[in-house]
């Protein structure tokens, strides 16, 4: 008895002693942050940029909080639409990766073990060269197929960049399935596709839902690839957030900006898990 | 015609043929099981006959047409893996339903055959529950509910049991045969305990190394062992080296080690001069003080070494003195009699000369 309460004494120790350095590290550099950033949002930018000293408003105005940055953001369309097609080429960035990273993480998944390390490792391998040099590569192969400055070369670099992060989740979900799931479907009369479609493909789910999060998400912030691939009606709310704190340096804009960027990633989010749900999908 | 024919069949991995030159055939309705020790290619003959791999040589036959070149998901033969191998996102019922589904039955005969089936495996009120959520004698259920709902004209087993305790175990081999029995389907189970394959089987197939040793009923594969192999795999038996000395019409007379001369059944392989082994099970085998006087033909001295009380039995050593080990079964029927004799006691063990069996190399 005083052994058993000696243990979990000993365990709740444990606990808090490996939870809580990273616990303190989200809230020292996340939480609080997005705190500050949510009070930004509702303050002045100072008279030459960045955020109004606290004891001051705008020039010749009341210092304090104001709702002025979201009465913009709401007040014009531009900035609804300027979401809605960036969540356009999230969505379809996603997708388009989704299709093309599902076969090569099941042939990952499928090739002898031996093999599949390697075969990772060529996955991860362009993350070895410069970024910015690989999307200026794709300036050149862009250019002469007449596709430069436009809406499908911002998603296929969208796409290229975020390929690998698709694959990755894709393939440590696929290679857990046990195979003998599949003989037993197919014992049971199943044929290839419905093998695919019974079991592989719902037991992927999970996979399927991390790695178009981790596409998603990402896009919404990029603003390199629209900047150099896209046209400029091709801004995303990267670039808007970017422009707000590098080029107009008006930072409580900007906190608003991503503030409403976040509000509306969580509400995707939210919503996908309640589909999932009643879609009897276990993740 | 046998419901399925097995001809000469032969399975090579590398240089190792793990199933080698295997003929038999498996009657309609019956219970067949096949049984071996691990590593004799139990898993890998059924894994032809349900069509994941192909013969290197030979024919399987179903209903009297040869299975080669159609593929598993096209055989009216379903199988119960040893891991069970339900899915895992789907519940009970949806496992249940998906041969059915597959074969593309109608939805009211589907939910239909699927309460049935539940019903028949007592799990009328886990429909909606996942896999993880049962106990291992319930996925057992399921993956037997599973292989049955469809009627196949036959149903594989690959070691159902082997997951399972004793006591459950006991319980699902009850069950196994009272279900056997009420579906009508025929079964081909593996495994390699060698009481369960007596107490469930109509027909056993003993396999070692790939090749049939020796197929039969159990009772004549517990009482007539065709060799040293399949008698020693089958219960425990008392195994000694003999020779013999004279092959009479109705018996034998063998010179057996650490005995002597010993009267045996007759065999049909023996004639003199033949080395081999005599083979008697222990509960053949009479115990009693050294004291009462000889009443049948094989009678031998010697002294208890060791014993084993198991409950309901008392397994008994005794060393002749000619150096022999006998083992000798004492029921303890009688009420508070845990044991009749103490270890060093001089007993004498002796058998009817129609019990026993010379085997051949
Ligand atoms: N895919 C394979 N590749 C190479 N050798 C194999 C393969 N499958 C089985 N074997 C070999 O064939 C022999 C028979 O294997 P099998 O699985 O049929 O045995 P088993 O009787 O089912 O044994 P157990 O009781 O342990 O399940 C073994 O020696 C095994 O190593
Ligand atoms: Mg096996």
């Amino acid at each position: 008895m005083s052994d058993e309460a000696h243990t979990t004494a000993a365990s709740r120790l444990t606990r808090r002693l490996v939870s809580g350095p990273p616990f303190l590290f989200l809230l020292v550099f996340f939480v609080l942050p997005g705190l500050i950033m949510v009070a930004a949002s509702f303050r002045y930018p100072g008279e030459f940029g960045g955020l109004a000293p606290l004891s001051a408003g705008r020039p010749g105005e009341e210092a304090g909080l104001t709702i002025e940055n979201y009465r913009v953001f709401f007040g014009d369309w531009i900035y609804a639409e300027i979401f809605a097609k960036s969540f356009g080429v999230a969505a379809l960035t996603a997708l388009i990766c989704l299709v093309m990273a599902y076969p090569v993480a099941l042939a990952i998944a499928r090739s002898p073990r031996q093999r599949r390390d390697f075969l990772t490792l060529l996955v991860i391998l362009p993350f070895a060269s410069n970024f910015l040099v690989r999307i200026y590569a794709w300036m050149i192969i862009l250019g002469p197929l007449d596709l430069l400055f436009s809406r499908t070369a911002v998603v296929i670099g969208m796409v290229y960049v975020h390929l690998p992060f698709m694959i990755l989740p894709l393939y440590t979900n696929l290679e857990k399935h046990d195979p003998v799931l599949l003989d037993a479907a197919q014992d049971l009369g199943a044929g290839a596709w419905q093998r695919f479609w019974r079991v592989t493909f719902p037991l992927s789910l999970p996979g399927i839902f991390a790695g178009s999060a981790l596409v998603f998400i990402p896009v919404l912030g990029m603003f390199a690839i629209p900047e150099i691939l896209g046209g400029k009606d091709d801004w995303l709310v990267g670039n808007l957030i970017k422009e707000s704190f590098l080029g107009t340096r008006d930072w409580p804009f900007g906190s608003m900006l991503s503030i409403m960027l976040t509000l509306a990633v969580l509400a995707v989010a939210g919503f996908s898990a309640w589909l999932a749900r009643r879609g009897g999908g276990r993740a | 015609m046998a419901l399925l024919e097995i001809r000469n069949v032969t399975r090579r991995y590398g240089d190792l043929a793990a199933v080698c030159d295997v003929s038999l055939d498996v009657e309609q309705g019956e219970f067949f099981t096949l049984l071996g020790p691990s590593g004799c290619g139990k898993t890998t003959l059924l894994r032809m006959i349900a069509g994941f791999e192909a013969p290197d040589a030979g024919r399987i036959l179903l209903d009297g047409k040869d299975l080669a070149g159609t593929p598993p998901e096209q055989r009216p033969v379903h199988t119960v893996f040893q891991s069970y191998a339900l899915f895992p996102h789907m519940t009970v019922a949806q496992n249940i339903a998906f041969p059915l589904r597959m074969a593309g039955r109608p939805t009211e005969e589907i939910s239909r055959r699927v309460g049935e089936t539940l019903e028949l495996v007592h799990l009328g009120d886990k429909a909606h529950q996942y896999p993880h959520e049962l106990s291992g004698g319930q996925k057992q259920r399921v993956a037997l509910a599973r292989g049955l709902v469809n009627r196949p004209r036959l149903l594989l087993l690959d070691e159902p049991l082997g997951a399972l305790d004793a006591k459950l175990r006991e319980e699902m081999q009850l069950e196994l045969i009272k279900l056997q029995k009420e579906v009508g389907v025929t079964f081909v189970f593996v495994t390699h305990a060698q009481a369960e394959a007596l107490a469930l089987s109509h027909r056993i197939a003993v396999l070692r190394d790939g090749r049939v040793e020796q197929m039969d009923e159990p009772s004549r594969i517990y009482g007539f062992p065709k060799n040293r192999f399949v008698a020693d795999f089958i219960g425990s038996i008392n195994l000694l080296d003999a020779e013999v000395i004279e092959a009479a019409s109705g018996h034998l007379r063998l010179s057996v080690a650490g005995l002597g001369e010993v009267i045996a059944p007759h065999a049909a392989a023996a004639g003199a001069g033949l080395r081999g082994a005599f083979a008697i099970r222990p509960e053949q085998v009479r115990i009693s003080p050294h004291t009462e006087a000889p009443q049948l033909k094989n009678h031998f001295t010697g002294r208890v070494s060791s014993f084993l009380y198991i409950g309901d039995v008392t397994t008994y050593i005794v060393e002749t003195a000619g150096g022999a080990r006998i083992e000798a079964l004492l029921p303890n029927s009688a009420p508070g009699r845990a044991q009749f004799f103490e270890t060093g006691d001089a007993v004498a063990v002796s058998w009817r000369h129609d019990a026993g069996a010379w085997l051949g190399e």
